[in-house]
């Protein structure tokens, strides 16, 4: 359903892709993980033709993006990562005048926005203004504005951005039961490993380049065993001391130490042992995707310069 | 086919021109704005020089001027708040983009317009129906054609303080020389050119020869009503280009 092969772009001397391949499979909801300034949003942008390309092609449904910028945005629903919605209209007129630019109008729009605020939740919002709704509300209204035409693939930047967990467990849970309804093609761009951890499979994109692309099972299997997590007030002190004591190979990630191992929970006890005065928490796991990011490029998330728009 | 093509244009044009006049009414500060600012021009100017009618189509100007421009320059909040960013997502040409939102603008500064020609009565002018309809459709002229000069100067801009150096600096001197605030025939020489490449002077012309009739125009050295009317137009079409073009381009980076 989307068809990205050796794509890039680049602004001035900046790289922001570079040679970017994957495909998306109708109905497959798709992550792409990577911290601010890996090229997500440039890739969202090509795909919506609001960028051409330097090199490279894209596709949606069979339209390239490129030649035929038209037919691509009639199939697809853009959810960005600032809200799109005008905080003076209401809500049903938001989706009306979000119908008009499609080219709907009359009984066929009237009945489609009453549908989709049923679907959503809204009916009793319906008169309010936008500026009026909570955060979350607003993240539904647009998904609902989003999906107003009836698009096959939908595009979502930062979904979660700015909303509290129950918000966000109630975004995913809406867009789950869409999903359900129509064979709706997702791509969501993320620099939230949970939110990543959802898709069906993930690309793990990082300074323009396409580190890894799998299920997020398969690509924590392939950093494989458990971590252990060090919290600790100096990270980097304590990381050299593991190091230089112990031989152990640790990593760094925010406030705490990382060490991955395949007996985990001995790890732990050996560290607790050794360095006790200094820890203040330790957590056993299996691998997250920010560790799988953290082993490929040896950088976290959260890292990475702002991208330019 | 070509029915269904006419609706991909207008519709979108509706949805933003629409968008535009319903935000324009939920924002009471702007219509006080808008209106009470030439009000107290004309009244204070009017009274100060005792002949409120003198300044009235100069202060009809201003309000037409502020609101189409405050209408068009929201392009700045638009695209901050991501807005835009829905609009340039969706199959809408670029040129229906910059008409919708230059419409809506137009429309408003019109409206006022209209709000304050039904007070011009009280300044002693008269006119008939068939001057009112000459004189509306002055206004809007120049309403579309400052709605679009706000939009290319918008377009480009990340913020409203931006905007402010360009009302300072371009357009509150173009309205004060366009023989609003004082007629080009007492004018020196040098002013008096600047007036006459001001393509405002031709819209203030054109009031003034509508309302007042070709002899007053005449002796406060206004152009003549066929290259008023003229230069408004022109001025019209050359704004709505250059903001077609501009908005047409590609976005950097």
């Amino acid at each position: 359903m989307i068809h990205i092969a050796s794509l890039g772009y680049r602004f001035g001397s900046r790289v922001a892709l570079d040679g970017v391949t994957f495909g998306v499979a109708a109905g497959e909801l798709f992550g792409l993980l990577g911290p601010n300034g890996s090229g997500k949003s440039t890739l969202l942008r090509i795909l919506t033709s609001l960028r051409r390309p330097s090199q490279g092609e894209a596709a949606i449904d069979g339209c390239d993006v490129a030649s035929r910028p038209a037919e691509v945005r009639r199939r697809l629903g853009v959810a960005f990562q600032s809200p799109s919605l005008d905080k003076k209209l209401s809500v049903e007129e938001n989706m009306r005048f979000q119908g008009y630019l499609f080219g709907m109008r009359g009984r066929a729009l009237a009945e489609r926005v009453d549908e989709l605020l049923e679907n959503f939740g809204l009916q009793d919002r319906r008169k309010e203004r936008a500026e009026t709704l909570s955060g979350g509300l607003k993240r539904r209204v647009e998904l609902a504005k989003a999906l107003l035409h009836g698009p096959r693939v939908l595009l979502l930047d930062e979904p979660s951005t700015g909303l509290d967990p129950a918000a966000r467990r109630d975004f995913w849970e809406v867009l789950g039961a869409m999903r359900g309804r129509d064979e709706l093609t997702v791509l969501v761009a993320t620099h939230l490993m949970d939110e990543a951890e959802r898709c069906d499979r993930v690309a793990l994109l990082d300074q323009g380049r396409l580190v890894a692309l799998g299920k997020p099972g398969a690509l924590k299997d392939r950093i494989g065993g458990e971590t252990v997590s060090v919290e600790t007030a100096q990270p980097a002190l304590l990381a050299k001391k593991i190091e230089d004591r112990l031989g152990l190979k640790t990593r760094l990630a925010g406030e705490s130490v990382r060490v991955d191992s395949p007996d985990a929970a001995g790890t732990a006890r050996k560290l607790l042992d050794a360095f006790g005065a200094e820890v203040q928490a330790v957590r056993v796991g299996r691998p997250t995707l920010e560790d799988v990011f953290l082993t490929l490029t040896g950088r976290g998330l959260d890292a990475g310069e702002e991208e330019a728009p | 086919m070509r029915g269904n093509t006419a609706i991909l244009f207008v519709l979108p044009v509706w949805s933003l021109l629409m968008r535009e006049i319903l935000r324009f009414l939920r924002q009471r500060n702007r219509i006080i704005g808008a209106l009470g600012t030439p009000l107290l021009f004309w009244v204070v100017l009017g009274a100060g020089f005792g002949d409120l009618q003198l300044f009235f189509p100069g202060a009809l100007l201003m309000v037409v001027l502020f609101t189409a421009i405050f209408a068009s320059i929201s392009i700045i909040e638009d695209r901050n708040e991501g807005f835009l960013q829905g609009v340039l997502v969706a199959p809408v040409s670029r040129l229906a983009i910059v008409l919708g939102k230059v419409l809506g603008g137009a429309i408003l500064g019109c409206m006022q317009g209209v709000i304050l020609l039904l007070l011009a009565p009280l300044s002693g002018t008269s006119y008939g129906p068939v001057e009112f309809i000459a004189a509306v459709g002055v206004i809007f002229l120049i309403a579309m054609a400052l709605s679009a000069l706000g939009f290319l100067f918008a377009w480009r801009m990340d913020s409203v303080q931006g905007f402010h150096a360009v009302m300072n600096l371009l357009l509150f001197p173009m309205w004060m020389l366009s023989g609003a605030f004082f007629p080009a025939s007492g004018a020196s020489t040098a002013i008096q050119l600047l007036m006459t490449v001001n393509p405002l002077s031709y819209g203030l012309g054109a009031l003034r020869r509508v309302l007042y009739g070709e002899a007053m125009a005449d002796s406060l050295g206004d152009p003549s009503l066929l290259s008023s009317l003229g230069v408004t137009v022109g001025f019209a079409v050359l704004t709505m280009a250059v903001a077609v073009w501009m908005a047409g381009r590609p976005e950097k980076n």
